[in-house]
């Protein structure tokens, strides 16, 4: 079993703290200092994908149903993609959910 | 055979550099230090050192082509002095914090305004906490040994750390002194070849430098602390190695004339030539008084200092450096933060002078150890004394 974050020790980390597995940086849940998160009302959705293409943080991925969708382990909550989405199917909310 | 040829320092190290068979050489020229970094392109144009020299636009730039350098496992050497330290400041942590092991010549320089181009330790002392390994010279043959040794020791896979190899300006830069190149094949067999663990390369991603949050910092600061603290072993090691193959030893702390002396005067760096004579003639007087120079100034060598300061009732400290509306002596406070918790201690007496270029001379020295002397005796509300200063 590979250490939890928390119980890492200062001789678990490689030289200089290099990180070797790519894509490593995936792991890191960057998205919990987010005041405001997307909510979405679907019905409305025309599948243009704007919204993944402004998002400056990468995070909104798409669903079984083709449906755009913010992967909140990631995303800040800047709402971008609520401001670009052309049939307002997105809409910010207060918490970080 | 090697014989000795009179040689101006700073070429000499360019020499030595060449010796070590740099791969990569990334510096931008400054006053006193532009020597070293002329005489290295020479070598390079002339084809005697196959080296890939990157004249960049500025001492940042230089670092950051180092730190890419040194990280794909090309054995890195750079040159600076003073504002170009300065401007390196955010690329040194990197550099030590990435533990990649650059070999940086220092030509001390007084740090702007005014504006000096004279020597001094000012430079240092902003990059004291930076996490290099720095070693100290008092004359040219200890530049290029320590320009050789800091390869071995930065490479070395319990280190992995930059090395800086001070170089005080003026004083050692521009002088011409008798010079024993050591021999190239004997570099080779002292020098392995550099073997970065984790380079980078296609093959194998990596990535270096990366973002650490707050549950991993503390754990990467303490293995750098770690890795420095304990490079004194590889440092001491590497040293007694060289004394073996070179006939010439260096150690943390090193001492002249101290049998018997109950007061010892502590320098660091070139102005320890002097001093030596100036002990010589307080000896003659009749007062045994004796000298510490600190070689090593990171990692801080306190068991050596210690040992080598006991019994003692008197230490005078000079510094080439101020810490402004501080303690005054940056040596001197660090060398009495070593000394607070030894029972019995020396009183401590510090001097700051020698700054910008301004020269300490033997009749200076005496008058130094001198009122040093009466100061320990007396007492002083004084946290440290300006040499020399016309008030
Ligand atoms: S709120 Fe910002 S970060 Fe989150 S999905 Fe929308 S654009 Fe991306
Ligand atoms: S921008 Fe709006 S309509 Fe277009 S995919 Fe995103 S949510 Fe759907």
């Amino acid at each position: 079993m590979p250490k939890a974050d928390n119980e890492l020790t200062w001789r678990d980390l490689e030289i200089g703290c290099i990180a070797t597995n790519p894509g490593s940086s995936s792991a890191y849940r960057t998205g919990d200092w987010r005041s405001q998160h997307p909510e979405y009302d679907f019905s409305r959705c025309i599948k243009c994908g704007m919204c993944q293409m402004y998002c400056p943080e990468g995070c909104i991925q798409t669903s079984k149903e083709g449906y755009f969708e913010a992967n909140l382990y990631h995303c800040k909550g800047c709402g971008i993609c609520a401001r670009e989405c052309p049939v307002w199917v997105i809409s910010m909310k207060e918490g970080t959910k | 055979m090697t014989k000795r040829v009179g040689m101006e320092v700073s070429i000499a190290v360019a020499e030595a550099v060449k010796l070590a068979d740099v791969d990569v050489v990334a510096v931008y020229p400054i006053t006193p230090q532009t020597h070293v970094v002329e005489h290295i392109a020479d070598l390079v144009v002339d084809g005697e050192l196959d080296a890939e020299y990157i004249p960049v636009e500025s001492e940042h730039s230089a670092l950051s082509a180092c730190l890419g350098s040194a990280a794909t496992g090309a054995r890195t050497f750079t040159a600076t002095a003073s504002q170009g330290l300065e401007l390196m400041q955010e690329t040194l942590y990197v550099a030590s914090g990435m533990r990649l092991p650059i070999v940086m010549v220092v030509a001390n320089r007084a740090v702007s305004a005014p504006l000096s181009i004279w020597g001094d330790h000012s430079d240092v002392m902003t990059v004291r906490d930076s996490g290099w390994i720095q070693i100290f010279n008092e004359n040219g043959q200890e530049m290029v040994d320590n320009t050789i040794c800091a390869f071995r020791i930065a490479e070395n896979q319990q280190v992995l750390l930059p090395v800086m190899v001070h170089m005080d300006g003026f004083n050692l830069s521009h002088v011409i002194e008798p010079i024993l190149l050591p021999d190239e094949e004997q570099v080779k067999a002292f020098l392995p070849t550099n073997n970065y663990p984790l380079p980078l390369h296609p093959s194998k991603p990596v990535a270096m430098g990366d973002f650490a949050p707050p549950f991993i910092f503390t754990e990467a600061r303490w293995a750098h602390e770690e890795a420095l603290r304990n490079s004194k072993r590889t440092i001491v090691e590497v040293w007694d190695v060289f004394a073996k193959e070179f006939g010439r030893q260096y150690k943390p702390v090193e001492s002249y004339r101290t049998e018997g002396a109950k007061t010892l005067l502590l320098t660091m760096g070139s102005f320890s030539e002097t001093a030596m004579t100036a002990v010589d003639k307080i000896r003659e007087e009749g007062l045994s008084v004796g000298l510490i120079r600190l070689r090593l100034w990171r990692p801080f060598p306190f068991e050596e200092l210690r040992e080598a300061l006991q019994g003692i009732d008197t230490l005078i400290v000079l510094d080439r450096a101020l810490s402004t509306g501080g303690p005054g002596g940056p040596v001197a406070s660090e060398v009495r933060a070593a000394l607070y918790s030894q029972n019995p201690r020396p009183q401590i007496v510090s001097f700051v002078g020698g700054l910008g270029g301004r020269d300490i001379t033997v009749e200076n020295f005496e008058t130094i150890i001198k009122r040093g002397m009466e100061i320990a005796k007396s007492g002083s509300d004084k946290e440290f004394q300006m040499f020399g200063v016309r008030e």
